[in-house]
């Protein structure tokens, strides 16, 4: 079978537009998570800055920009791994069966 | 002292932690230190093994495939650490640690700029470069369009990067080498480019990802047991440890919040914009995705190195501030003994310090072997990516037009990597005792605005153009260049001019926005046949794109 008919196959397969939609909805959700905070953190640090110099409870020295910061760091990482477990499992396995119904 | 700090805090985000290899007050702070054998000791160690493992790579390099992707056979968890390796280098340790030691929190929000990349690149990138892409990114960039023009500007946007990177690291390198190891500045740069050549030439791709592997492991290893050594010093409590950084340092509490270096809103846009997608338009991270066999464990690679990468920078952090106390508080690491006063070997040098007061002489030899390594490992990577630039791009698909046997590419390719390597020492010799600082945002001036835009829009766009990407690579490349030219760091400090004619060191904001804009522009304005044919060839590669259909798989060995 040519490479054509298998991608013309894919292409009319209902479950490639609703892996499609789905992984990328994902991926632009995950996305603004991330940037969202992170951009409304840059803003914050240059134009309110004094927010952060609040320290985080009684007698404490530490302000509560440590654990935002590091929050921002913690958080990022633990959304790449939720991609990567739905990608890497229920997308995955819809794109196996698109490939295999295309290459009957 | 003053002009020390100013060099930390002149420019980018980037420049900033970058500083250790181009600020002033890292180049005159360097003087030569007595040899230090400990140090050298360890680092023959790094360099007997790593040379073992070029010769077992070379061994297994018998392909083109084999050269620039290591037959496409590390796994997930490897090419993580890789990455970790690649993207982790002696300025993110030294420059991040003082750039805390000196100014507090500002060290913090660099960090986090620096580390936000990557999830974006997860997301949006990391499954499309690995099912599109096979040697470089320039395969991507030129998939459905023009092979001879699109390619061969897309491997001169990689090349560009590469060399900027390169002087910087190399004069980096120098420096540092000489400061930590006693070594002749010359000695130095030729010693890591000779090592650079050779672990590149004869092991390619296996041995470059095996330097950068164990650098990883080093580098995480040396900072986490400084961190832990650090901590006992305060009881294991951080509380402790900032409340007697704040009695020790002369900002005192506001240390402990966002100070100057953020205060012009669109400034820090800028840096963020840069650092941002131009961690995104690296050639030589970009190449690292073609190392893995599929999608599945390109995803795996990204969430290991941000694990890596994330970890680290927090390390980095309690490094630095740990330091304001232990190392700010020392006469014996002052010039003269004066607290307060220049610190010897120049601003870059707290953690140095650091490892030397909590771990003794033997652990400072230590990381300043890692240190060593961990610059080796950026400057293979790089002159890997620029290798396969020449041979697979430029050589390989345009000159000979996809002709040439696989013999010939991999005679081509070494012969890159010579030429690298002696541009590289060559180079680095001539930058001595430069400020280089304004290579660095040239660097990620080019990647943001000149890698990254053709790449985005080549996997995202169907109206990408041939014309579009070329003038909108053409934009990003005049602009990011002339922007940096006139900034306050070449325009005011190297060329001495009065006023800076554009206002920020870093020029993302702009170049890229343009870079973005003219590609449009030009792309939709072109009704050309080949125009038409290059959307109608958007449906065959997102379909690839998506399913890995027709993906270049792994080379059995």
């Amino acid at each position: 079978m040519s490479q054509e008919s298998i991608q013309v196959k894919i292409r009319n397969n209902p479950k490639f537009a609703e892996m499609v939609g789905k992984r990328t909805r994902f991926a632009v959700l995950l996305s603004l998570i991330v940037l969202v905070p992170y951009y409304a953190y840059m803003a914050m640090v240059s134009l309110q800055p004094q927010v952060f110099a609040t320290k985080i409870g009684e007698g404490s020295v530490i302000t509560i920009g440590w654990p935002v910061a590091a929050l921002i760091v913690v958080v990022g990482w633990l959304l790449t791994g939720v991609y990567v477990s739905r990608a890497n499992g229920e997308f995955d396995r819809l794109n196996e069966e698109i490939l295999k119904e295309a290459r009957k | 002292m003053k002009r020390s700090i100013s060099a930390l805090i002149a420019g980018s985000l980037l420049a900033v932690s970058f500083a250790v290899f181009a600020g002033p007050g890292a180049i005159e702070g360097v003087e030569k230190q007595p040899v230090n054998v400990s140090a050298i000791a360890m680092f023959l160690v790094f360099v007997i093994a790593t040379l073992g493992i070029t010769k077992w790579a070379a061994g297994k390099t018998k392909s083109t495939a084999d050269f620039y992707t290591a037959g496409g056979g590390i796994t997930g968890f490897q090419n993580g650490l890789a990455i970790a390796g690649d993207y982790m280098s002696a300025a993110t340790l030294l420059g991040i640690t003082s750039m805390v030691y000196f100014k507090g929190y500002d060290g913090f929000i660099y960090a986090v700029c620096f580390f936000i990349g990557w999830p974006i690149i997860l997301f949006l990138m990391a499954e499309r470069l690995r099912n599109l892409g096979k040697f470089t990114f320039a395969d991507i960039a030129s998939y459905r369009l023009d092979q001879n023009r699109i390619r061969t500007f897309a491997a001169i946007g990689s090349l560009t990067v590469v060399c900027f990177y390169l002087i910087v690291q190399m004069v980096g390198a120098g420096q540092l080498i000489q400061l930590l190891f006693g070594l002749e500045y010359n000695v130095a740069v030729a010693v890591v480019g000779i090592l650079m050549m050779v672990y590149v030439t004869f092991g390619g791709m296996t041995a470059t990802t095996w330097v950068q592997i164990i650098k990883a492991c080093l580098l995480l290893g040396g900072g986490i047991s400084l961190m832990l050594l650090t901590l006992a010093q305060f009881g294991w409590s951080l509380d402790t440890l900032f409340g007697k950084a704040i009695e020790s340092h002369k900002m005192g509490e506001k240390l402990m919040a966002p100070g100057s270096l953020m205060a012009d809103p669109v400034s820090a846009f800028s840096l963020s914009l840069g650092l941002l997608f131009g961690t995104a338009g690296l050639p030589h991270i970009m190449m690292r995705f073609f190392t893995v066999p599929n999608a599945k464990e390109a995803r795996k690679s990204v969430f290991y190195a941000t694990g890596f990468i994330g970890l680290f920078f927090l390390v980095t952090i309690i490094l630095g501030a740990g330091a304001i106390t232990i190392v700010g508080t020392n006469p014996a690491f002052f010039e003269g003994g004066q607290v307060g006063g220049k610190l010897i070997g120049g601003g870059n040098m707290p953690v140095m310090h650091l490892a030397k007061a909590v771990g003794g002489d033997v652990f400072l030899g230590f990381l300043s072997a890692v240190a060593f390594a961990t610059i080796l490992a950026v400057v293979s990577g790089l002159a890997l990516a620029g290798a396969s630039a020449i041979s697979h791009d430029l050589y390989a698909r345009v000159i000979m037009k996809g002709t040439a046997s696989s013999q010939q590419e991999m005679k081509v390719t070494r012969y890159a990597s010579v030429f690298l390597g002696l541009t590289a020492i060559g180079l680095g010799i001539a930058f001595k005792d430069q400020n280089v600082l304004f290579l660095v945002a040239l660097a990620f001036g080019v990647a943001s605005s000149v890698n990254f835009p053709v790449l985005i829009l080549s996997m995202y766009w169907k109206g990408l153009t041939t014309r579009g990407a070329l003038w909108g690579g053409i934009a990003g490349l005049v602009s990011a260049v002339g922007l940096v030219i006139l900034s306050p760091t070449v325009w005011v400090k190297i060329l001495g001019n009065k006023a800076a004619i554009f206002p920020y060191d870093h020029p993302a904001i702009v170049s890229m926005s343009l870079a973005f804009f003219v590609t449009w522009l030009m792309s939709v304005t072109d009704k050309s046949a080949r125009a038409a044919k290059e959307a109608e060839a958007y449906e065959e590669q997102f379909i690839r794109a998506q399913t890995g259909l027709g993906a270049a798989g792994a080379h059995a060995h």
